[in-house]
């Protein structure tokens, strides 16, 4: 019998599998495809501003993301260099295979069992969550992880032509889509896309403006595995006034227009289509084009996600520099999937009324790896607790870009696909890419799931910090650099871990509460706040609703 | 006093004015009107003079309302420009934005415009007209003369545990508040100390100042009505130049003092179709200001940015406002973003 079973092998999958197993789990990962496990599904690329402070985070957990990245990396940088040290994101371009290779070796390593098999439905007994039903039998199990990606009931776009499935050439998870509509966690459908993949061969590269890659030696991970692959060059192009021209001449054929699609898509990433509908004024959108690895002949041109159809994305890219004589070798395509609404799950990314059912990743309405994984990483450690009745792991916002999304999730939902940005972290000063190990280590100990060896890193990163030459290490400096704009907001914390202190009661009927507008009600009533603190973030809460929840939650503690 | 208490109070780091219903935790309205206009309301119940009543008006109208939501609009804007910087530096953002520092600036400064205008607390609890001057100059005996002629609204007698009388008069339609600081004469050594004390914070705290005592000894104060006072008595019947001669006795010069002390006390009043600013409100304000002033003078885009986010929420206190997602509602409704 297995402790933690994970359904679906990408990153929230594959990090969570691993991170219940390192906490003592036994742990079985269920796929369609095993070698699809660790698969970029989008751009080849691990990192970035915010992406890349979850990915240092996860590290000190010992997660999967960040060595597999070292492992995989073919082009390196530090994002943001000339602004302070807080914002500096390290993003790594990944060689798509050896990346899927390092993950499954990573998962070996972390002894994941791999179970190839259709996840049909949850075995549901007395509230809670027992077992999975998959196409080869029954599982029998003590926690489940729904890591089931844009899968869920998902439908494909190139054109007019829509296609059911989830990523290229793989299936949807149909059965397991209307159990979840059933239990009643389905919310709403999103919607993302990808751009055509270029054949390397047919790119003129001499032509382009190039990217190198950073020549400064730093990694994602704090364990050095002593991976170093040649580095590429990226390139950068333009899209051109033709090019517009084309795409608007065809805004009729868009899926995206012509209301197919009813998900709503990320504004941060949008498609190339929506940028020259909404941009009209913009002569030229930036593209980078990336190649997909050492011996692949694969382009990645990041910048013009769609969903128009084929013959279209032809037209339109021959109009870009560099690209006239360019095939594409696959179209790029738009795909909507239906998402549950995070609010329903507590700091632990559990369903808060179905006890051993945890999500993470793109279910829960997230785009990108790094979110994905991260939300993996907390539920993975949380299932194995709920199984094996080990002590919760939760994450902090004013300790960690984890903490701020969980938190962000759970408390206000989504209404667009979350992508992490460090905007959304009111302690960016203290929350950066180079102190992970500081801000975390002693959680990443306390909740016994890292190995001798990152063990032995933290300790002695932790040494390190009191040691007489600590002032001029680069954490060092940058503490220094941040140290007066920190105490200042050492005073906001003060409030609100006074307001985190008072519990609101799980049974607490909101509309019995006097003083409590039915609008008012009816918000609470969908977050259901744990503490005064996340109340006072849930959207559209006014202090008076405050004060009356303060007064009947005092009152209900007094009783 | 009070004021003045809060003015020193207010200096010392870590400090600041307690929100409303911090303590109670009972809060103003249900969304459906923000603080200040509750505040506006709260002021025409109070009301007494005719300027008054429109000043709350205004106030409840949501005039300042519409003036925060602008000044809330355009420190949004600037967030959202920094964060550009910061979060979409390798995707279509600018790696640097060079106007930022001077627009932040331009904001800063049209805050302070704001701050230097007339409050509204000196049309609600009246101008503070304090009486000063050293022992046996003739304060009370100018007080009563002042408080004989004018209809006294409320007189405080003076009392064995107060240190200074105050009297609340509408001087030709002008609210004020006459404090005279009389009682200090015959303190104990030790006490005077403190009176001495009390009395310079009184004076700080002053809308308007009269001075009783020798011409060159007048404290500095902004605005300053220099007596000359026993006019009645032959050997100063004359007095220096820049002084009224009053006699509480004959009468003599009241008139044009009093008129000096209504023109001067009309200065610090809010026009009557103006909006002003109490002190809550000002607090806030001049928060914002400090930040965005820090914000025109730091390189560092982070730190830009970190100062941006607490004038944001200093003026957000205002009313109860915005947060994260309306910087980024901010952010893409305005560039494109992303690749």
């Amino acid at each position: 019998m297995f402790d933690v079973l994970v359904i679906g092998a990408g990153h929230a999958g594959c990090e969570a599998a691993a991170a219940a197993a390192r906490r003592g789990a036994r742990v079985g990962l269920l796929t369609f495809r095993p070698e699809d496990a660790g698969q970029m599904s989008c751009n080849p690329s691990i990192g970035g501003v915010g992406k890349g402070h979850l990915v240092r985070e996860l590290d000190v957990f010992d997660g999967l993301m960040a060595r597999a990245a070292d492992r995989s990396a073919i082009h390196r940088r530090m994002l943001n260099r000339s602004k302070g040290p807080a914002v500096w994101g390290p993003r790594v371009q990944a060689d798509r295979k050896l990346y899927r290779t390092a993950v499954g070796q990573l998962l070996r390593e972390n002894r994941v069992e791999i179970v190839i098999a259709e996840a049909l439905s949850l075995v549901i007994r007395n509230g809670a969550v027992v077992g999975v039903e998959t196409s080869e039998g029954a599982l029998p199990c003590g926690a489940v992880v729904i890591a089931t990606g844009t899968f869920l009931d998902a439908r494909m776009f190139i054109g007019e032509q829509v296609i059911e499935g989830g990523r290229r050439g793989e299936r949807a998870s149909f059965a397991l889509a209307e159990q979840v509509r059933q239990i009643g966690l389905g919310q709403g459908r999103l919607k993302t896309g990808t751009p055509p993949r270029l054949d390397a061969r047919t790119v003129d590269w001499a032509g382009l403006e190039e990217q190198p890659s950073d020549l400064g030696d730093w990694a994602m991970s704090a364990l050095d595995d002593g991976v170093r692959l040649p580095q590429l060059r990226c390139a950068i192009t333009r899209t051109s006034a033709r090019t517009h021209e084309i795409i608007r001449a065809n805004f009729d054929r868009s899926p995206l227009f012509a209301g197919a699609i009813e998900g709503r898509g990320p504004r941060y990433c949008p498609s190339i289509e929506d940028k020259v509908k909404r941009f009209a004024d913009r002569d030229g959108h930036q593209i980078f084009l990336e190649p997909e690895g050492l011996d692949d002949l694969l382009v990645y041109p990041n910048g013009i996600s769609t969903s128009l159809p084929a013959d279209v994305q032809q037209d339109f890219v021959r109009s870009i520099a560099g690209l006239e004589r360019v095939d594409i070798v696959r179209p790029g395509y738009a795909v909507e999937y239906e998402f549950v609404d995070p609010r329903r799950l507590g700091g632990t990314l559990e369903v808060r009324d179905l006890r051993g059912l945890f999500l993470a990743g793109q279910i829960n309405g997230t785009t990108g790896y790094e979110e994905a994984a991260a939300q993996g990483l907390a539920a993975g450690l949380n299932a194995a607790a709920r199984a094996l009745d080990l002590p919760e792991v939760r994450f902090d916002r004013r300790t960690s870009y984890i903490g701020v999304m969980i938190d962000d999730l759970t408390l206000q939902g989504v209404s667009e696909p979350y992508r992490m940005m460090t905007a959304r972290a009111e302690y960016r000063l203290s929350l950066r890419a180079d102190n992970a190990t500081t801000r975390l280590g002693s959680a990443a100990l306390a909740a016994n799931c890292v190995s001798d060896r990152r063990r032995r890193q933290i300790e002695s990163h932790f040494e390190c910090r009191t040691s007489a030459g600590w002032a001029d290490s680069e954490e060092g400096r940058a503490d220094a650099l941040y140290e007066p704009y920190v105490q200042r907001q050492q005073r906001e914390w003060d409030a609100v871990q006074r307001d985190a202190r008072v519990w609101i009661p799980t049974d607490l009927d909101y509309a019995s509460i006097p003083g409590l507008s039915n609008e008012m009600v009816e918000r609470l009533e969908a977050v259901r706040p744990e503490t005064l603190d996340q109340a006072a973030r849930v959207h559209g809460v006014t202090p008076a609703a405050l004060s009356a929840l303060y007064v009947a939650a005092s009152r209900r503690a007094a009783a | 006093m009070v004021d003045s208490l809060l003015a020193a109070l207010g200096t010392l780091d870590g400090l600041r004015l307690a929100e409303p219903g911090e303590f109670t935790r009972r809060a103003f309205e249900n969304g459906r009107i923000d603080l200040t206009e509750a505040e506006g309301l709260a002021d025409l119940i109070e009301a007494e003079t005719e300027s008054q009543r429109k000043a709350a008006l205004a106030l409840a109208e949501g005039g300042l309302r519409k003036q925060i939501e602008q000044w809330q609009e355009r420190v949004l804007d600037l967030s959202a420009r920094a964060e550009r910087a910061i979060d979409y530096a390798d995707e279509g953002g600018p790696e640097s934005d060079p106007e930022l520092s001077s627009d932040c600036a331009e904001l800063e400064s049209e805050l302070k415009g704001w701050l230097a205008r007339p409050r509204i607390e000196p049309l609600k609890d009246g101008v503070r007209v304090v009486v000063a001057g050293p022992p046996n100059a003739g304060k009370s005996s100018l007080l009563n003369a002042i408080a004989g002629q004018e209809r006294a609204i409320v007189t405080d007698l003076p009392g064995t545990t107060r240190d200074h009388i105050e009297v609340p008069l509408s001087l030709r339609g002008v609210p004020i508040v006459l404090t005279d600081t009389a009682g200090l004469r015959h303190a104990l050594d030790q006490v005077e100390a403190i009176g001495v004390a009390r009395s310079a914070a009184l004076i700080e705290a002053a809308d308007v100042v009269v001075w009783l005592g020798e011409a060159d000894a007048a404290p500095a104060h902004p605005r300053l009505i220099k007596v000359h006072s026993k006019a009645d008595l032959p050997e100063r019947a004359v007095g220096p130049k820049g002084s009224i001669a009053v006699s509480a006795v004959s009468g003599q010069g009241l008139t044009l003092l009093l008129a000096r002390i209504a023109a001067q006390a009309t200065s610090v009043l809010p026009a009557e179709d103006a909006l002003a600013l109490n002190r809550r409100q000002a607090g806030h304000i001049e928060e914002a200001a400090k930040s965005l002033a820090g914000a025109a003078s730091v390189t560092d885009l982070v730190l830009v940015a970190e100062e941006l986010r607490l004038a944001r929420s200093a003026l957000d206190r205002l009313t109860g406002g915005a947060g994260v997602e309306d910087v980024l509602d901010a952010l893409f409704s305005r560039f494109c973003l992303g690749k």
